[in-house]
């Protein structure tokens, strides 16, 4: 079915159709929409889900765990502050290997205060356990929340999943979707049947026990190996999703990279803006390409690797500023799976876009411009720059 | 002339007048069309009475880009005081044109427009909603203007569309759709070329 | 499914319950905390009245109640932390030193 819908509009009827059995709720822009639009179907009635209001982010996420340890279905949405003050029960909905699905919109964490689009907010919880999805639009908003589950619950997997993206610039942007129809998304969906669950009163459990250091890092292990087990997961619901939708999903999307020499990779709502700038230079016989991450969590490190290493140049732009001194998460990510290249390309780190600051497809052209220059002279300059700020000097 | 295969409209308006209810509705009604379509706000201070801008782009094929529009073909303005603290003109394509919310014709209103020689439209979509809809809700009637001004879109086709979809959102407030219906339709014989 | 009583401080992650997650009720009977106690409740019938103080106040329920009469301490999981001597308003209870269980 064809429509027109913002992304938050997009992930609030993927939602309907799924029919949770929880929704822990708080409000925060601008993923404030989801749980508005999701409170309208609760009281019309279309869903079945017990949406329960509470009065913090903290508690929205206990909502979802304790709903989810019990044996439902439990899902959220929040962004920025709403995430951090949801920070400790993150850790404690992954450890517990309870695959809660979270709509992320991504919003600037504090300070100073700011309600627009970037990735501080998810990539600050990038440890937590969490897989974590990346959305470009708003249809890939909607496809990606409704594999989260598929993913999730797998027994192999069993982690909760983040679906993110772009506050405003993807939430709060009409554009066109092609939406499935519920009879379709609930037998992709599937019921939740987890093996153990608290309320099944024939097989006592307990949830979440004390653990001494003699057994904490065989759970921590555990952990970890969920995490690995994730990416063919996540490959295998996408292969299941695109026989449902005909739309393609991988841990990351190749644009043009055939026979790039010249490669961005960036993560969000950029990478269309990005898209224009290597067709316009593809005409003007440029070989750029764009490697868009969609999975940052698990993070697809060899597949990545092998993606560019035919390139010569390759900008890495990070929608958040991690203060490492030494560039942004991705371009740590990146260039540590260069690593074992043998012939690895000129990399750089490019920190752009926070705050909702925009990029044009001009901002980008001239980051392949400074790659062309360094595939020209090998000389890389600077290698963790910003970008789109007034500086006195000259930037990207 | 304006290239239709690619329509980038800017709206400027202020918190609360429905300038990024009437850039959504605009995107819907595009859609509708057939057309590929991005409708999206950009928020300064969420407040009532802060200027707000809001972009369209309409176009034969689905367009990725995400970013502001900074060289529209058409820009709308919502509230004719922003023209003394905005410069709506900014960008705006030669061959484009501005389509203000005034009483004042567009030779009255040129002057304010620094230095702006494309074309001016003018409408007067706050008497217009007052009549129709017995409030100040411009919006409605500006989106007539501007598709009109724009023939970005059939009008008859808008008229249609919008109908059966306000048919559907206020199914429980008949007179606001009649109200609406009539806002647009006025607005689309009224609005001044200049 | 595996139980609690097979999970020990040599078991491998990959036979250990996701998170720790424990299958079966009343897993502590097989961890008895008793052994940690240094000092010992010593319960000396003939003074108790009976009023019933001990019983809530014992963090780790080692005082039976039969028929309204507390009867003496259960040791597997008393720690000999010394709460019930201290609310007791008779000499019916006293501390000794040690673990060991008397009588």
């Amino acid at each position: 079915m064809s429509s027109r819908l913002s992304g938050n509009e997009a992930v609030a009827y993927a939602m309907k159709q799924i029919n949770p059995d929880v929704f822990g709720a708080f409000p925060i822009t601008p993923s404030t929409d989801i749980p508005e639009y999701f409170a309208g179907f609760a009281a019309n009635g279309e869903v079945n889900t017990e949406f329960v209001t509470v009065e913090s982010e903290h508690s929205s996420m206990s909502v979802c765990i304790a709903a989810q340890a019990a044996g439902a279905r439990a899902i959220s949405a929040t962004s920025s502050c709403g995430l951090a003050l949801m920070y400790e029960l993150l850790y404690v909905a992954a450890s517990c290997r309870l695959p809660i699905t979270l709509a992320c919109v991504n919003r600037a964490l504090s300070g100073p205060i700011n309600i627009n689009a970037d990735h501080s907010d998810s990539m600050g919880a990038r440890d937590s356990g969490w897989i974590q999805i990346y959305a470009e639009n708003n249809q890939e908003a909607y496809d990606n929340f409704i594999q989260a589950m598929p993913i999730g619950e797998t027994t192999s997997v069993r982690l909760p999943v983040m679906s993110c993206m772009d506050g405003f610039i993807t939430s709060h942007a009409v554009e066109n979707i092609e939406l499935l129809e519920t009879e379709t998304v609930r037998k992709f969906i599937g019921e939740y049947n987890p093996e153990h669950y608290l309320l099944k009163k024939e097989n006592p459990l307990a949830v979440g026990p004390y653990d001494v250091s003699p057994y904490y890092m065989e759970h921590k292990v555990q952990e970890a190996e969920a995490m690995k087990a994730a990416k063919a997961r996540i490959l295998e619901v996408a292969a299941a999703f695109e026989k449902i939708s005909g739309r393609r999903y991988g841990l990351f999307e190749e644009y043009r990279m055939e026979d790039a020499e010249l490669a961005i990779v960036l993560i969000g709502s950029t990478a269309g803006t990005a898209k224009a700038a290597v067709d316009r230079l593809r005409e003007h016989g440029v070989k750029a390409g764009l490697v868009k991450i969609r999975v940052f969590r698990p993070f697809p490190g060899e597949e990545l690797a092998r993606a560019l290493s035919r390139t010569r140049a390759v900008a890495v732009m990070d929608k958040s500023e991690g203060f490492s001194a030494n560039g942004g998460p991705v371009f740590a990510e990146t260039r540590s799976a260069l690593y074992d290249l043998k012939e690895r390309p000129y990399l750089i780190n490019i920190v752009y876009g926070l705050g909702g600051r925009d990029v044009k497809v001009e901002d980008i052209e001239k980051v392949f411009a400074r790659l062309a220059d360094i595939a020209t002279t090998g000389a890389t300059g600077p290698l963790y720059v910003h970008m789109g700020h007034r500086s006195k000097e000259e930037t990207v | 002339m304006v290239n239709h295969d690619l329509v980038e409209i800017r709206w400027h308006g202020r918190g609360g007048q429905g300038a990024k209810s009437a850039c959504l509705l605009l995107a819907d009604a595009a859609g509708m069309q057939g057309k590929f379509v991005q409708g999206f706000p950009e928020y300064g201070p969420e407040r009532m009475g802060a200027p707000i801008t809001a972009y369209n782009r309409i176009s034969e094929k689905r367009c990725n880009i995400h970013s502001n529009i900074y060289y529209p073909d058409y820009v709308a303005v919502v509230d004719e005081t922003l023209l003394d603290s905005i410069d709506v003109t900014a960008g705006l394509k030669t061959g484009g044109a501005i389509i203000i919310n005034t009483p004042g014709s567009p030779q009255e209103i040129r002057p304010r427009l620094r230095g702006w020689e494309g074309t001016v439209c003018t409408i007067d979509a706050r008497r217009i909603s007052e009549g129709t809809l017995g409030k100040n809700l411009p919006n409605t009637p500006m989106l007539a203007a501007v598709v009109k001004v724009s023939g970005v879109l059939e009008t008859e086709r808008l008229l249609m569309d919008i109908e059966a979809s306000f048919k559907h959102k206020f199914a429980t407030k008949p007179q606001v759709i009649q109200g609406n219906m009539e806002a647009l339709k006025k607005s689309l014989e009224e609005v001044q070329v200049g | 499914m595996i139980h609690a009583k097979d999970i020990n401080e040599r078991t491998p992650w990959q036979d250990m319950t996701p998170a720790g997650e424990i299958y079966e009720p009343g897993t502590a009977r097989l961890f008895n905390t008793g052994t940690w106690r240094t000092n010992t409740p010593v319960f000396h019938e003939e003074a108790c009245k009976h009023c019933m103080l001990c019983v809530p106040f014992c963090p780790d329920s080692a005082i039976p109640v039969k028929d309204g009469k507390r009867l003496d301490f259960d040791y597997t999981y008393c720690k000999g932390c010394g709460i019930c001597e201290n609310v007791c308003p008779f000499p019916a209870i006293t501390m000794e030193a040690g673990g060991g269980v008397h009588k």
